[in-house]
This record gives structure tokens, C-alpha cells and sequence, in this order.
């Protein structure tokens, strides 16, 4: 009994007609297949890295909705400047680094190269930035821990619960978890750029072939966003208040 | 008979195959032949099996008595640990979809590799690395958390290898992550000419639905191991009073993960369970559209009901409730599924080979899991069952009746395809016997106990329960014997078993139609596919090739 | 057969100036998240939240090519977008009822 009514098979081989790119892999068809593939999986990653921040922002969601007060004192205790400073720093990084990407499209290998470049200064900025914000606040005593506010610079008005009072050291758990895990992937992300930059010099990358720049860039964007929502949900907690 | 693909068959025994087209030891840990990489899983599932099994018979040996005189209660705690961590994270996880799945998918689909050969191979080094943590940690002094890592014991109190095994399990993670990120992209775009979504076996369909929740749901465990790990290591934590924190959240965020879980180690048995009735009751499946639609359903509906392993918790009640009806609504899709089965085998033409064992016993034996966990997801039966032997009995029912059963199924119907010999059926025939009755002795009075009140993870218990535990070791050792033999036969098998042909079960399915064992491209041209799976004239017979 | 370079990229591209204008608007609208955030809303967390949406439209949609890619992104993208709400959501749903029952210790 016959299976899939398999038919006359095409004479098509098994080496692309577009082999002569040297870019197209063996189990696919046509560069167009290979590159779709390789956007879609990059996109199923950041699915998985949606998931993993996701699981801190959630649980950033329920201490600071049971606990609304005890997170506003806390974020108070954030430098608000340093932390606009670096969203600026970064939102440009995101457009030198759709810059890299375009130069890649367009087969310009010195923009490559410059604008990679420049994506990583831009993101070393950033880390450098945070670092010193992360010494301010060892400075003003707001590591969680044994020595947790052991300056006073939290001063706890009398409505505070004992466990709102807890809960600001938890808010500061979250920062340093959160912003730290985003530097973690900021710094993996440097470690591509700085790859890609050497391998763009040597002029891999044409509008032939780009995907490693795309896929960087849409990793790059990703953090990016991670930081767009997590400087409101830290630094900007009712400051008007 | 087969069409245009005889002419591959006939001359496949001339040209190299996937497993003797390169020898030594660097073709097989450099490969990235999706094949070759299925039965380096394989061989590495296997071996975390049966420590995983080891753990469990020391566990069992303690529970023939009422006092806990064989181990020490510490040990007693680090074998539950060792046997359920090694179990879900090293073996079931892992098992169809890496092994069957790897295999299979691209030549289901008439392609040639997946979609991402290296990450393939990269998760396999992953799933190896993680496994080695975890065995390190536990000839190391054992973690005795239990495999769900509770806090605040596991982040605070628990002075053995938390922090390796969980490190281990992170690492399996990224493997499962990486094989389902593989799998959705190269379902989604390397389909043959033809082969359209709902031309698909059903197995493609039940691990691309696998692949989601894979996807989707381990990276939330993976971030909850992470903050346990940071809180052991700078004791703070989210999870800490001390702080403000709740424990429970860490019961959040590691069930999201963790009762999806258990569809990805049931969705890919569906799959098989659906090629294998399909194929020995000489049957289209019934109702295709639903049985593809019903594993979505279980995968999407899987993530909206972790809050029934919570319900004694200290979680709301009012979501407890929410939390139980939706676990009410994901077995629909589930008893779906076994009715579309049955109606498969109705009036068909039924043969017992061994893959037809496995995959009846697959759905009586999953029934009675699902049953019972029906039982568990409503509020007052669970508040006294919680927490007993009605649990590991009902989750034994799904894993090993369901999942084993598929898994052993799935390798004795495409051995022949992957090593090019069959395997005695009189031997077969016995183990998948032993393993059945072997599995209802060990596990039917678990269901028993728990119901009349025995907790889980305990080392000692009341002596009016003895009975039942005895039986229960008894059936164990029956079991044990069931799965050792496979590894006897099938291995000699690969020596002594007679060749097969492309096609010995007659059965539907691109992969028959290429040589056994196939060349490493799969096939010499891309297929172009024509029509549906499942092509069974109604009420014909099989016909055997090595008959 | 096809030519290689329409194959290699399968869609088109922002231009340079679609790139700036973007930019611009965020670097406006960070501006307004920080300068909104000191005035008393009474909605500030919605107002911030609904700006960070936006921004991060505005990066998935054009510095991501997402405007131009296949469905299938668009639905790979609002996949993870509804996970990471039904992990919220649900957990969220334990916290805001605890004592909704009246019955003690639920």
C-alpha cells in the first residue's frame, strides 16, 4: 500500500542551485528558506528570554501591588538623573546598532564596522554608568543584608507595617537582581558585537549574507526593551509623591 | 506496496548509511546528523534511567518495611531527590522528543536535518553537562530538597548540594529549550513540497505542540533555580520573610514551568501512540483534526492550571477554584484524544505485535492517570490526598504507564527503521507483558495507600500499610525485570537480529520510505507529498516483510 | 533560477530616515516618562506603562524589522507577550484574592 502518494520526484539536487554563495547550508533549499529560519528561531529565543525576565517582573508585580508604599520609599533612593542618563544612552545604542544592521543590508562594510563600534561604546557607557550607581548605593548602605540601611538613609514613617518596613529591602533584592541580569546580557551582547565587528572588518557580511548582524541586533533590541520597562518600574515609582 | 522508493531500498544495502558512513569517536560527538544524535541520546537516556531506577529500587527495598531500617532518614530524603530529579530532568523530559523526535521529524517531514544542526548537537552537550552536575552532586553528598527544590528549605535550611543539582537542572533546561526552538522552526519551514500542516503525522503535531510549552515554559524554572542559587549564595531573597518575601512565589513561578512539564513528557507519547494504533489496526486515525487540535489545546490549556499543586498551600482560595476548574477543562482535549483512539480501533484489523502492546496499554493505563488526577484537581478530595501515595500513584500512572509505555512503543516500532534489524518478537512480546503487570502491581496499591492516608516521602509508616507497600516492591522487581529485558534483546539485536527492508511494518509515513538504516541525507530527492498520512485501506491485512 | 540577492533579503528594509525618526520619538517620549513621572496623575503607573509600550512597539516594529517580516513573526512575538501575561495574570490572581473568602487563614 502506498504512503504519501511520494509522485514523480522533481530533478532538483540536493545541492542548492545557490550553493555557489558558499553561505547556503546543506539541509536547506534556498538562502531565503535558511535566512526566515534563522529570524524565526532568533525570535523563539527571545521568547524563552521574555519568559526568564518575565518570571522577576512578575514577581516584582506582586510584592510592589501588595506592598505599593514600601517600593515608592525604596525607589526614592535611586539616582533618577544617572538612570535617564543611561536610557538615553541606550536608546541611541539600539540605533546604531539598526544602523550596523542597514550597513549590513547594504553590503557597506566600513558602516559595519563603525557602527557596531559605536553600539558598544555606547553599551560600555551604560555598564559603567550602572556600575557607579551600584557603588552610590553600596556607599549609602542600600546592599541588602546584614548591613541593610545601616547609614539611614531609608527613613520609614510611622503608617509602615513591619512587614512594609521589610518589603523596602525587597524592592532593592529586585534592582539588584533585575538590572543586574540585564548587565549580564548586556555584557554577553558585547562579547557578539565585539565578534561580529572583527568578522565584519574581514567583510563577511553582505547584503548577501547578514543574518548574524540581524540576529545580534534583534538580541541587542531585546535588552533594549527589558531596559525601556524596568527603568519606569524602578527609578519612576510615584515620584511625584 | 511502495512506490519510485524501492529503487533507494534495493540499492541501500550498497550505499553507506547514516551509521556506518564514518567510524571513530569523533564523527560520533562532532556529528551533526540529527540521526546520530537521537541515539547519542539514546544511549545517555538509558543510562540515567536506570540510576534514576536504582535510587527508586533502594527507595522501594525501604518501604517493604514499616521501619525505616535500610537507609538512614537523610538518605531516605536524597534517594526520592536523586530518583525524581534524574527521572523528569535526565530522562523524561529528554526521552521522545530527543530520541524518536530528533530522528524521525525531518524524515516525517521530508527533510533533510533540522533546522539547526549544531544547536542540535549543543543541546545534547548540555543535556550531558547538566547530567553530570547532577551526579556529581549526588555522589557528593546527594541534595535532599525533593526534586521540587520547596523554600524556603531548599534557599535557606538544606545543607546538601542544592546549588549543583540545581545547576544540573538548568542546564537540561537549555537542552530542552534548544531541541524545542529546533523543532517549531524546522516544523514551520522545512516541510517538503506538499506537505501541508494538516498532512502531518500526528507526531509531528504532538511535538511541535511539546515544543511550545518547552519553549515557553522551562525558562520560568530556570529563573526560579536561578534566585534559589542566589539566595543560598548571598543569603537574600525574594523568597525570604525575613525580607518580606513569600515562599510561595517560588511555588508560583517553578509550577508554571513544572506542570506544563508534565505535558511535555505526555504529548510526544500521544504522538506515538497515534502512529503505532494507526499502523497495526490498519486505520486512518479518527477524527485527525481533532486529535492535532486537542495536543494544542493540551499544551495551551497545560499552562493555566499550575495552581492545583498548590492548593493546600496557603495560595487564595478563590484561585485555588480558578485553578481547579481550568485543570477540569484541560481533560477534555485528554479523554478526546482516547475516544478518537478507540474509534480508531473499531472495526479495524488488529495485530498484537509488540508497538501495539505498548500503546493499548498507553491508553488504558494513561485513563486511569488522568482519572485520578481528575480526583486530585478538585478541592476537597485533594486537601486529603495532597501530600500521599494517591499522588505519586497518579503521576506514576501518567509517566511511566503513559510515557515509558510510549517510549518503549515508539523504540520497538522504528528500530528496525534506525538499525535495520527486528528484533525477536517472542521476547518482546514477554517483556512488554512483564512490564504491564509488573507496573500495575508496583503502582495500583500506591493509589490505595494514599487514599487510606500513607504520605509520600516518608521512610517508615504505619505497619496496617505494610501489604500494600509489599505488593507495591514486589510489582517493582517485576519491573525492573520488564525493562531489563529490552536492553538485552535489542542490543543483541544489532548483532544477530535479521535485516529488514525500508518498510517491515507496511506502515504509512515518509520515513518508511526511506532505506533502513537510512543514508544521512534521509532522501536522494526532496519528496513531494501528494496526499494525507495514515493511508490504510480499510480492513487489510499487514503484510510482513520478514515474515 | 531566482537571483541570490532577492533571496537574501526577503523583505524590506527601514530607510536611514525611518531609523531617526524613531529615535526622535524616543528620545521624546523618554523625556515625557521622565517629566510626566513628576506630576501628580493620579494614573501615572498606566500613563508610564502605556509609554513604555509604545517605545517598545516603535523598537519591535521598525529597529526589528517586524513591520516587514512574514505573520509568523508577528505571532511568534505576540506569543511571548501573552505568556508573560498569563504568568502575571494568574499569579497576580493568588495575591489580590487572599482573603477575598472570609473564610480564616484564606
Amino acid at each position: 500500500m502506498s504512503t504519501h502518494e511520494v509522485s514523480a520526484r522533481e530533478a532538483k539536487h540536493a545541492h542548492g542551485h545557490e550553493h555557489e554563495s558558499g553561505h547556503l547550508a546543506h539541509h536547506f533549499e534556498t538562502l531565503d528558506q535558511q535566512s526566515k529560519s534563522a529570524t524565526l528561531g532568533m525570535w523563539t529565543f527571545l521568547a524563552t528570554e521574555v519568559m526568564f525576565f518575565g518570571g522577576l517582573f512578575g514577581g516584582y508585580a506582586v510584592y510592589r501591588a501588595i506592598n505599593p508604599e514600601s517600593f515608592a520609599l525604596a525607589s526614592r533612593q535611586l539616582n533618577v538623573a544617572l538612570g535617564s542618563i543611561n536610557t538615553f544612552f541606550l536608546l541611541t545604542s539600539s540605533l546604531t546598532m539598526a544602523l550596523a544592521v542597514h550597513a549590513g543590508q547594504t553590503s557597506n562594510r566600513k558602516g559595519q564596522v563603525r557602527f557596531l563600534l559605536l553600539t558598544m561604546l555606547l553599551g560600555a557607557t551604560f555598564l559603567g554608568i550602572k556600575a557607579y550607581e551600584y557603588y552610590e548605593e553600596f556607599e549609602k548602605g542600600l546592599i541588602p543584608g546584614l548591613h541593610f540601611n545601616s547609614k539611614g538613609v531609608l527613613q520609614f514613617p510611622t503608617s509602615f507595617s513591619e512587614l512594609a518596613v521589610r518589603r523596602t529591602q525587597l524592592f532593592f533584592i529586585f534592582y539588584f537582581f533585575m538590572t543586574g541580569l540585564h548587565a549580564t546580557h548586556m555584557v554577553i551582547g558585547l562579547g557578539v558585537l565585539g565578534t561580529l565587528a572583527v568578522l565584519a572588518h574581514r567583510g563577511h557580511y553582505s547584503e548577501e549574507y547578514y543574518t548574524p548582524l540581524e540576529l545580534s541586533g534583534l538580541y541587542w533590541h531585546f535588552v533594549d526593551i527589558v531596559w525601556i520597562f524596568l527603568f519606569p518600574l524602578l527609578y519612576l515609582i510615584d515620584l511625584h509623591k | 506496496m511502495s512506490t519510485a522508493s524501492t529503487a533507494s531500498a534495493a540499492s541501500g544495502d550498497r550505499r553507506p548509511n547514516y551509521l556506518n558512513v564514518a567510524y571513530g569517536l569523533r564523527s560520533w560527538l562532532l556529528t551533526t546528523d540529527h540521526k546520530r544524535i537521537a541515539i547519542l541520546y539514546m544511549i545517555t537516556i538509558t543510562f540515567f534511567f536506570f540510576i534514576g531506577g536504582a535510587a527508586a529500587t533502594v527507595v522501594r527495598l525501604e518501604l517493604m518495611t514499616p521501619q525505616g531500617d535500610v537507609v538512614q532518614p537523610e538518605d531516605y530524603n536524597k534517594l526520592f531527590t536523586l530518583h525524581g530529579v534524574i527521572m523528569i530532568f535526565f530522562f523524561l523530559i529528554p526521552s521522545i522528543p530527543a530520541v524518536l523526535g530528533n530522528f524521525l521529524i525531518p524524515m516525517m517531514i521530508g527533510a533533510k536535518d533540522l533546522a539547526f544542526p549544531k544547536l542540535n548537537l549543543a543541546s545534547w552537550y548540555f543535556l550531558v553537562g547538566g547530567g553530570l552536575f547532577a551526579l556529581w552532586a549526588a555522589v557528593t553528598g546527594g541534595v535532599d530538597t525533593g526534586w521540587t527544590f520547596y523554600t524556603p528549605y531548599s534557599s535557606m535550611f538544606s545543607n546538601t548540594n542544592v546549588m549543583a543539582t540545581a545547576i544540573g537542572a538548568f542546564l537540561s533546561g537549555f537542552s530542552s529549550i534548544f531541541t524545542g526552538l529546533n523543532f517549531i522552526v524546522t516544523i514551520h519551514k522545512m516541510r517538503a513540497p506538499g506537505m501541508t500542516w494538516f498532512r502531518l503525522p500526528l507526531f509531528v503535531w504532538a511535538h511541535y505542540a511539546t515544543s511550545l510549552i518547552q519553549v515557553l515554559g522551562t525558562p520560568v524554572v530556570a529563573v526560579s533555580l536561578l534566585l534559589v542559587g542566589l539566595e543560598r549564595l548571598f543569603h537574600v531573597g525574594i523568597f525570604d520573610p525575613k525580607y518580606g518575601g513569600d515562599p510561595i512565589l517560588f511555588q508560583h513561578l517553578f509550577w508554571f514551568y513544572s506542570h506544563p512539564a508534565v505535558y511535555i513528557m505526555l504529548l510526544p507519547g500521544m504522538g506515538v501512540v497515534s502512529e503505532i494504533i494507526t499502523c497495526f489496526a490498519r486505520r486512518p486515525i479518527f477524527g485527525y483534526r481533532f486529535m492535532a487540535g486537542a495536543v494544542l489545546a493540551i499544551a495551551v490549556l497545560g499552562f493555566l492550571v499550575w495552581g492545583h499543586h498548590m492548593f493546600v498551600s496557603g495560595q487564595s482560595m478563590y484561585a485555588g477554584m480558578v485553578f481547579s476548574l481550568l485543570s477540569f477543562l484541560v481533560a477534555i482535549p485528554s479523554a478526546v484524544k482516547v475516544f478518537n483512539w478507540t474509534a480508531t480501533l473499531w472495526k479495524g484489523s488488529v495485530t498484537a505485535d509488540t508497538p501495539m502492546l505498548y500503546a493499548l496499554g498507553f491508553i488504558g493505563l494513561f485513563t486511569i492517570g488522568g482519572l485520578t488526577g481528575l480526583m486530585l484537581g478538585s478541592l476537597a478530595i485533594d486537601v486529603h490526598v495532597h501530600d500521599t501515595y494517591f499522588v505519586v500513584g497518579h503521576f506514576h500512572y501518567i509517566m511511566v504507564g503513559g510515557t515509558v509505555m510510549a517510549y518503549l512503543g515508539g523504540i520497538h516500532f522504528w528500530w528496525p527503521k534506525m538499525t535495520g534489524r527486528m528484533y525477536s518478537e517472542l521476547w518482546s512480546k514477554l517483556s512488554a507483558l512483564t512490564v504491564f503487570v509488573g507496573f500495575n502491581l508496583t503502582f495500583f496499591p500506591q493509589l490505595i495507600l494514599g487514599y487510606v492516608g500513607m504520605p509520600r516521602r516518608y521512610y517508615e509508616y504505619p505497619p496496617e500499610f505494610q501489604v500494600l507497600n509489599v505488593m507495591s516492591t514486589a510489582g517493582a522487581s517485576i519491573l525492573a525485570v520488564g525493562y531489563l529485558m529490552p536492553l538485552i534483546y535489542l542490543l543483541l539485536s544489532l548483532g544477530i537480529g535479521p535485516k529488514v527492508g525500508h518498510n517491515p511494518w507496511n506502515a504509512s509515513g515518509l520515513e518508511w520510505e526511506a532505506a533502513s538504516p537510512p543514508p544521512t541525507f534521509n532522501f536522494d530527492e526532496t519528496p513531494i507529498v501528494t496526499g494525507g498520512p495514515y493511508v490504510y485501506e480499510l480492513g487489510g491485512g499487514v503484510q510482513r516483510e520478514h515474515a | 533560477m531566482t537571483d541570490h540577492t532577492a533571496a537574501a533579503h526577503e523583505h524590506e528594509h527601514p530607510t536611514v530616515r525611518a531609523y531617526l525618526m524613531v529615535y526622535a520619538a524616543l528620545m521624546v517620549l523618554l523625556v515625557a516618562t521622565v517629566g510626566l513621572a513628576f506630576l501628580d496623575l493620579h494614573v501615572n503607573f498606566l500613563v508610564s506603562m502605556i509609554i513604555a509600550v509604545i517605545k517598545a512597539t516603535m523598537v519591535i516594529l521598525i529597529f526589528m524589522h517586524v513591520r516587514y517580516n512574514e505573520k509568523l513573526v508577528w505571532i511568534f512575538a505576540g506569543a511571548s507577550l501573552l505568556w508573560l501575561i498569563i504568568l502575571l495574570g494568574l499569579t497576580l490572581n493568588d495575591y489580590q484574592t487572599r482573603g477575598w473568602l472570609n473564610i480564616l487563614g484564606k
